[in-house]
């Protein structure tokens, strides 16, 4: 049988503020994304979504039996498990954005090819880091509702600002997903990886997410404050119970120049990211 | 006959150097539409490199390159479109099956599903892969998943298909039918480039070629042409065993046009091989082993670089 070989009109020239590293169409990233993600084995999509609902049991539940109610934001008690489950849902969101923008992506680098794959289309690199980020989001955007329904069903949200605490949530996994990116532009053994873990563990256990810093003496504390789950923890906690402050506008502050910086860094480490 | 047509691709001192490492040394081609061109030279001699600064998934570091014209690093996405790659490691998403394989890969190329749900099928057939289209990728062989990497590179309806090592690790009979493949390509006027160290597949594949070593252009020509060129129209080969072969060329040295002492083995190159046979009889050298045959691309390389292409 014979191919056809005709001409195509070709696709009219677009403005390239990126040079040849944006073609515009990071569609196409996503609708790869959604295939997989429509035919992957769901009981390890469900996975990321019961790691934070069993630390909520374990220690919302178990743990909290022990410790009766503590002080919330804005000085009301409340329940050990509504005040970490909000913790929960700011760490989830950052380790499911540090792990598609670091071990995902060094993985689909190195080992499937699939990035090689890509960029020998039209696609550039632009493209398939934008698209990449976004797909992370609608993973994280996911299971953000799923715990968000866990937390009313659970009755650990008192205010109807708990709602914007999904959009917090990807705001949170966008900041970590960008600083992520720029940073496996610069890895290049598996070792390396390791030291991402190593980075999240303290920061999940020391950022007030399961007890108040005030623990800590104060230069811990500004240490920890400096971190970025913290502000994340925060904010997610303010949010639930709906003690909104200067300080919330300052932890989403945080998040957004956060965001800006990792996006920015990724930008430039395209090439040496894609293109070795 | 055709008027004057600008090359399809164009390289002029083209370079790649890594830190301390000299991959592609200043080298210059045209391709011009509708040829089918290899890079011939063993591993390492920077034929990959090339073809990844063609498709612009590479920054050179110095030189000349146009690809239809435009510079791949600066006009990747558009250059791209009209290329179609085939590399070498295999890269396949295997996340997929079959037929969302070409489609999904049609799709980075921004093409609608309109278009593609009929090309893919269609490429289906070319590639012999109707039976597997919802198989998954893991389930084909070596030369099934080749043919579905090549079916894929069509998807754009490229001008330029490149083909890295297209049938390195394929068997006897996948390697014919790949070939046949690409014959049909190339009746239609798709420009092949193809990187091999495979004498006979330059052979077969290519109109004209270069030969490549250590990142420099060694010779250029069509196949017939080098061998024309570098070699003789015959070669005979002998194997005294690996102790004799040194001391029997002493006696031999003034038969035929040249020689070569190989480990296991002495090259007698003559117009005619039989005749050279002969006169080496009648000096009474008994060879365990002889075989007259035509010269091939592996004596023009041989006789270039004076090592073999596979080692």
């Amino acid at each position: 049988m014979a191919l056809d070989t005709g001409e195509r009109t070709a696709r009219p020239p677009r403005p390239r503020p990126f040079g040849g590293l944006y073609a515009g169409n990071m569609r196409a990233v996503l609708e790869r994304g959604f295939i997989v993600l429509a035919k992957q084995n769901w009981a390890i999509v469900a996975s990321g979504f019961f790691e934070p609902v069993f630390y909520l049991l374990a220690m919302g539940l178990g743990l909290g039996g022990l410790v009766g109610t503590v002080t919330g934001p804005g000085g009301r008690p409340i329940t050990y498990a509504a005040y970490i489950a909000p913790a929960l849902l700011a760490t989830s969101a950052m380790n499911g954005a540090v792990y598609d923008s670091t071990m995902n992506v060094f993985f689909k680098l190195r080992y499937a090819k699939l990035y090689q794959a890509m960029l020998q289309t039209s696609l550039g690199a632009l493209d398939v880091a934008a698209g990449e980020i976004a797909m992370a989001l609608v993973r994280g955007l996911l299971y953000a509702c799923a715990f968000m329904v866990v937390m009313v069903v659970m009755g650990l949200v008192s205010s109807w600002w708990a709602v914007l605490m999904v959009p917090a949530a990807l705001l949170v996994a966008f900041g970590f997903a960008g600083i992520g990116m720029a940073a496996t532009s610069f890895m290049k053994t598996f070792q390396h990886l390791d030291m991402v873990s190593f980075l999240l563990l303290p920061m999940f256990l020391f950022s007030s997410t399961l007890y108040p810093i005030d623990v800590f003496p104060v230069g811990v504390r500004w240490l920890i404050m400096a971190m970025p789950l913290w502000h994340g923890v925060e904010m997610m906690r303010q949010l639930s119970v709906g003690a909104l402050s200067w300080a919330t506008a300052g932890h989403l502050l945080y998040f957004v120049a956060m965001s800006l910086c990792g996006v920015t860094v990724a930008a430039r480490r395209l090439r040496s990211l894609f293109l070795r | 006959m055709s008027p004057y047509v600008s090359p399809v691709i164009r390289a002029e001192g083209l370079l790649k150097t890594y830190r301390d490492v000299v991959a592609v040394d200043g080298i210059d081609f045209e391709v011009p539409a509708g040829e089918s061109f290899g890079l011939l030279g063993p591993n390492g001699a920077g034929k990959s490199t090339t073809m990844r600064m063609i498709g612009g998934t590479l920054t050179r570091s110095g030189g000349v390159l146009e690809v239809m014209g435009l510079d791949p690093e600066t006009h990747g996405p558009e250059v791209r479109a009209h290329l179609g790659v085939v590399p070498q490691e295999g890269n396949l998403d295997e996340e997929l099956r079959v037929r969302d394989n070409i489609i999904i890969y049609g799709r980075y190329f921004g093409l609608p599903r309109s278009y593609l749900r009929p090309k893919a099928q269609e490429l289906l057939e070319f590639a012999q892969l109707t039976d597997k289209a919802d198989s998954k990728v893991m389930e084909l062989s070596g030369g099934m998943k080749r043919r579905l990497t090549i079916a894929r590179a069509l998807v754009n309806q490229p001008r330029i298909l490149l083909l890295d090592e297209p049938t390195t690790g394929l068997d006897p009979q996948a390697r014919h039918i790949l070939w046949d493949r690409l014959f049909r390509l190339k009746e239609q006027g798709v420009t092949l480039i193809v990187t091999t160290h495979f004498m006979d597949e330059a052979e077969q594949l290519c109109d004209r070629l270069i030969v490549v070593d250590h990142g420099r252009i060694m010779a250029e020509g069509s196949p017939a042409s080098l061998i024309r060129e570098y070699s003789t129209r015959e070669v005979l080969e002998m194997r005294f065993g690996a102790d004799r072969n040194a001391s029997v060329v002493a006696a031999i040295r003034d038969i035929g046009q040249r020689h070569e002492l190989l480990p296991d083995r002495v090259l007698l190159y003559a117009d005619n091989g039989e005749a050279a046979l002969d006169e080496v009889m009648r000096r009474g050298l008994r060879p365990h082993t002889s075989l007259v045959r035509r010269s091939s691309l592996e004596d023009v390389f041989l006789r270039l670089t004076g090592r073999s292409l596979i080692e």
